[in-house]
């Protein structure tokens, strides 16, 4: 199952997802990239049922967009946040979309802001948040490690203590993840954490 | 497991001298897990009047949306903000219209009315008012608050006094609810002042 967490830092946040696009027992990739960057300052890490995942979350985005095109200026975190727990809501009593969302984000005067939206549209401002199996591990090793105002070191010094006890506890562990970090500067991918390549046509 | 106790939640609402008090838990799980520690469950529609949700998290912020925005074009239209009991019969009525899909939802409202009198009703998912004169309770832990909160109350407390009432039988019930606690939220309302004020209690 798959594994998404994140935590907000000094002046940052960074989002965690593992890489895996898994069908029953086969993968089918280990290189999927699950966080998505959403505008210039904001990422949206999304877990759950496949189709849902891609179609939600690219629908999310270019509403964003739409936004910042229409009116000039782009939304802020926590209004993107609300919108996609709108959209969230407005579905789950017609057509659910099954997707667990963390949505992080960087305004100018307010800072990194980290949001926990799961798939029935609860929506909440968090410092620290994980979906899926390896939220177990993930929540309690955020729990003792984590306090407010990391530095990039210290936080992705956490992330990896978190990585590393999902592949060591979880029984059908996803192998890779991907970490996107976003600050002042904008969002961006950070690191791969890979410990299976894809080994493509070439090895073959 | 009930989908009113998806998410957890314990509230109380209790009638003083020409005051009120109303007071939550804060914990916001997913069934045994726990998400978040700060969640807000009461929430202010005017300065004398105040609205708590209990039940499952998604529909309490969709259900306050719609009540917030209900109260706005009332004040729009009224120039005057929404009596109590007025306020009661809109969120029971807003209740029975979803009779065959409802918000799984339990509604604490406690205001206060011409006079300066103190007005408290909760009402089940469907909107069935339940009014009474010294104290209403909701949640996961509603049992306990019920016992807790007969044998502790008085008539006609004061302000003071009725903070202490509401916070130790806020506490002591949700320390027998699992899926309830990590502290507590009360607000005290008199005529002239509204009074915040954060509980710790055993926080697990």
């Amino acid at each position: 199952m798959e594994s998404v967490f994140g935590l907000v830092g000094d002046g940052f946040a960074i989002l965690v997802a593992d890489s895996s696009a898994v069908h029953s027992i086969l993968v089918h990739k280990s290189n999927e990239d699950k966080v998505m960057i959403l505008d210039s300052h904001k990422l949206l890490a999304a877990s759950g049922e496949g189709g849902d995942r891609a179609q939600f979350t690219e629908y999310i985005q270019k509403n964003v967009a739409l936004y910042q095109f229409r009116n000039g200026i782009p939304l802020t975190t926590a209004a993107a946040a609300n919108f996609t727990r709108g959209e969230l809501a407005t579905a789950l009593r017609k057509n659910p979309y099954f997707v667990n969302i963390l949505l992080a984000g960087y305004d100018k005067d307010i800072g990194p802001s980290l949001y926990y939206i799961d798939y029935i549209a609860t929506l909440h401002k968090i410092e620290k948040g994980a979906f899926g199996y390896g939220s177990y591990f993930c929540l309690s090793m955020m729990d003792r490690h984590y306090h407010s105002g990391m530095t990039v070191e210290e936080a992705v010094d956490l992330v990896d203590k978190c990585i590393v006890e999902i592949r060591a506890r979880l029984v059908v562990a996803p192998p890779n993840f991907v970490i996107k970090i976003v600050d002042k500067d904008g969002a961006r991918e950070y690191a791969w954490r890979e410990s299976v390549k894809d080994a493509g046509l070439a090895a073959a | 497991m009930s989908i009113f106790e998806y998410n957890g939640s314990a509230l109380v609402a209790m009638v003083g001298k020409n005051c009120f008090a109303i007071g939550s838990d804060r914990r916001l799980g997913v069934q045994l897990q726990t998400i978040a520690t700060d969640f807000q469950r009461i929430s202010k529609i005017h300065d004398r009047l105040f609205l708590g949700l209990s039940g499952l998290a998604t529909d309490a912020q969709t259900l306050y949306q719609k009540l917030v925005f209900r109260h706005k074009l009332y004040q729009l239209r009224e120039e005057r903000d929404m009596k109590p009991e007025t306020f009661a019969s809109l969120v029971s009525a807003l209740l029975y219209e979803k009779r065959f899909g409802p918000f799984f939802c339990q509604p604490v409202i406690a205001g206060l009315g011409d006079d300066d009198k103190p007005f408290i009703c909760t009402m089940d998912s469907i909107g069935a008012k339940e009014l009474a004169k010294d104290f209403v309770v909701a949640g996961t832990a509603s049992e306990s608050l019920y016992g807790a909160c007969e044998s502790m109350f008085k008539e006609n407390m004061e302000p003071e006094e009725l903070f202490e009432t509401v916070s130790q039988a806020l506490l002591s019930s949700v320390d027998r609810d699992c899926l309830s606690g990590w502290g507590g939220h009360v607000y005290v309302v008199t005529p002239t002042e509204v009074k915040e004020r954060i509980l710790k209690g055993r926080m697990d």
